[in-house]
């Protein structure tokens, strides 16, 4: 009976292409509107996280301040870190792989008539362990260099493509403010970091030579720190908490001054982040659903209004009120069935350029394709229950006589 | 059923009365009619505007309940049933043709004709088998695909009937059926209901303004002001 019923939905479908199409429209498009943002919001999603499992996985920054605290946390009077912090860690923690303090200013690089602004950070040579980060060419400080900081630097990609374009910049001097620095290496590209930050805009000199010639002090804003293979940075990170409380002397009971964060935390951060943009992105394409829903229902009473007759004659005929009802009702379902059928392979086309065209990676979201599905399904009961009891309560006399 | 039922008719109305309405402005439609239709009869009903006949037809329809009175329909209490079950009462023993034809549009002849067979629940292939026997009897094998809007009115006429009677009903109820057909038309579709009164017993109630549509039945029942005016039958079939 139920099978009956649904060819007659599609007998009644069929009889009134171009409305049905026009009506389904709504739903094909507010499902489309739903699985695209959601896919593509999935997509941010993934490629944050791959971002920043790039930046390694097994990292740990440790900073002064409170980190992601509110405004009011922070405390301003937080000691800088020293090289000696570093040395303290690298020291005394168990388990790491290397330790890397860094400092960073913002300079002007000049190479004969072009300049280019850009981050000069002072690090030593177990950042790039930490990081993760080859060289493309040249070779990284020595010992020597680092101890009595010397004037050299390795450039990242960035700043090499808009000093020197297709020349090979070893050995070159380039100038960053007043300083002449000579080129010893090229890093390679790692590309944008999920910000949109250009992780190949600087330039590294050895740490000293930072502190010494451009900032003027001994202070250390950053200590990378990358734990071995199989360690739970968790762990790590506790040991880190605890040496530094000590070290700078924080009474039980009282705040850290500084921060320690791994990958995870940053990571969990952003992909919530991108978690509430896609949550309202979906949440506005689920209005236009909705409206979809409404053109259902408004088709529908347009549709029992012109086939008053038609009930009429059922009804004369020896439908129940169960029947006309259903029959109404499972062509509400079945036209918004189609509705989302078509709006998920028009949303997963959409989804799919869009993230060709942003270059994002294309994230296919099975629970999002079965919510839609129940969605337009229950979009069709709930818009079409109003339309099928209005038919199958009128009054087949009074219908029979509808002109 | 009690032996009492042998002779009992097939309709039996008596008193009914149906008033539209209360008090000052209550419309009496049916002011109380008797009336007994035995099965396999061939009865006409004629009366002017407004004289109740419509009213008598939807009542013993079973589209309509009567205000006060009784109606025995094989001996069922037709105005104590709800309307699922009058619904049901329709469904396996009333056939509708209609002054307007009301077939679905844009369907095809045989699928209007199965129609009352889907609300049975009868399968795929009984629809199909009985829906050719009944296009067949109408005089209509060869129009099954035709829709409604490529056949000629008359043409129309006889897959309604073919409608009504797929479903093998003890009663035909027809409303002005050729109201809309030219008198050769008429004709035909007259001799048609007359030969499936005679040869299969089929009981047809018909509404007619049409005196020599009136003819082709037994008895004549005239309506005026909500009364039975007059009843009388024709060619000395019935007394």
């Amino acid at each position: 009976m139920i099978w009956q019923t649904i060819l007659l939905a599609l007998r009644a479908i069929r009889r009134n292409v171009l409305r049905s199409s026009l009506t389904i429209l709504g739903i094909v498009i507010g499902v489309a509107a739903v699985i695209t943002m959601v896919t593509l919001g999935d997509g941010a999603t993934a490629q944050v996280t791959t971002d920043i499992s790039k930046l390694g996985s097994n990292m740990l920054q440790v900073r002064p301040g409170q980190g992601f605290r509110g405004p009011g946390g922070t405390r301003s009077t937080a000691d800088m870190f020293d090289v000696d912090d570093a040395e303290g860690i690298s020291r005394e923690i168990f388990g790491l792989e290397a330790v890397a303090p860094t400092a960073s200013r913002s300079q002007q690089a000049i190479y004969g008539n072009k300049n280019w602004s850009t981050s000069v950070m002072g690090t030593t040579n177990p950042y790039f362990q930490v990081r993760d980060w080859e060289l493309e060419s040249g070779r990284q400080f020595t010992e020597g260099e680092l101890r009595s900081g010397r004037t050299v630097c390795i450039l990242g990609s960035t700043v090499r493509d808009e000093l020197f374009g297709d020349q090979d910049p070893l050995g070159a001097t380039i100038r960053l403010q007043k300083l002449s620095c000579q080129v010893i290496g090229v890093l390679e590209s790692k590309g944008q970091t999920g910000f949109g930050h250009d992780q190949d805009d600087m330039v590294m000199v050895p740490l000293r030579t930072l502190q010494r010639r451009i900032a003027g002090n001994t202070d250390v804003d950053a200590i990378y720190v990358s734990a071995q293979k199989g360690m739970s940075t968790t762990a790590v990170k506790e040991d880190i908490e605890a040496l530094m409380r000590e070290q700078r002397r924080i009474a039980p009971g009282e705040d850290d001054d500084f921060h320690v964060r791994d990958m995870q935390e940053i990571v969990s951060t952003l992909t919530s982040t991108t978690r509430v943009l896609t949550g309202l992105l979906g949440a506005v394409a689920a209005v236009s659903l909705l409206v979809g829903g409404i053109g259902i229902m408004n088709i529908m009473l347009v549709s029992v209004t012109e086939r008053t007759r038609e009930i009429g004659t059922r009804l004369a005929i020896g439908a129940l009120e169960r029947d006309v009802l259903m029959q109404f009702l499972i062509e509400a379902v079945v036209l918004s069935s189609f509705g989302g059928f078509f709006g998920i392979i028009l949303g997963l086309l959409a989804a799919a350029t869009g993230a060709h065209v942003l270059g994002m990676p294309f994230v296919l979201n099975l629970g999002i394709v079965a919510n839609a599905v129940v969605f337009s399904a229950a979009v069709g009961v709930i818009f079409g229950f109003f339309p099928a009891r209005k038919a199958a309560r009128l009054d087949p006399i009074e219908a029979l006589r509808h002109e | 059923m009690n032996t009492e039922s042998r002779n009992r008719h097939l309709i039996e109305l008596a008193s009914i009365a149906k008033t539209y309405g209360v008090g000052a402005y209550a419309m009496h439609a049916l002011r109380g009619i008797d009336l007994h239709i035995d099965k396999g009869e061939f009865v006409a009903v004629m009366g002017p505007s407004g004289s109740g006949k419509s009213t008598c037809m939807n009542i013993l329809g079973c589209l309509d309940t009567p205000t006060s009175g009784t109606y025995l329909f094989n001996g069922i209490e037709v105005g104590a049933l709800s309307r699922d079950q009058r619904a049901l009462l329709r469904r396996n023993y009333l056939g509708f043709v209609f002054q307007g034809f009301n077939l679905l549009n844009r369907t095809s002849a045989l699928e209007n004709v199965e129609l009352p067979l889907i609300y049975r629940g009868a399968s795929a292939s009984e629809r199909h088998r009985r829906g050719h026997e009944a296009l067949e009897a109408v005089g209509l094998a060869g129009w099954e695909s035709h829709t409604p809007s490529e056949l000629s009115g008359g043409q129309e006429q006889r897959v309604a009937i073919a409608r009504a009677l797929v479903i093998e009903p003890e009663v035909l109820m027809a409303d002005e059926p050729t109201g809309n057909l030219d008198s050769t038309c008429s004709r035909e579709i007259m001799e048609l209901l007359c030969s499936f009164n005679k040869e299969r017993g089929i009981t047809i109630v018909m509404v007619t303004h049409d005196l020599e549509m009136a003819r082709y039945s037994q008895r004549t029942i005239r309506f005026l002001d909500g009364l039975i005016d007059s009843e009388e039958s024709n060619g000395g079939k019935r007394s």
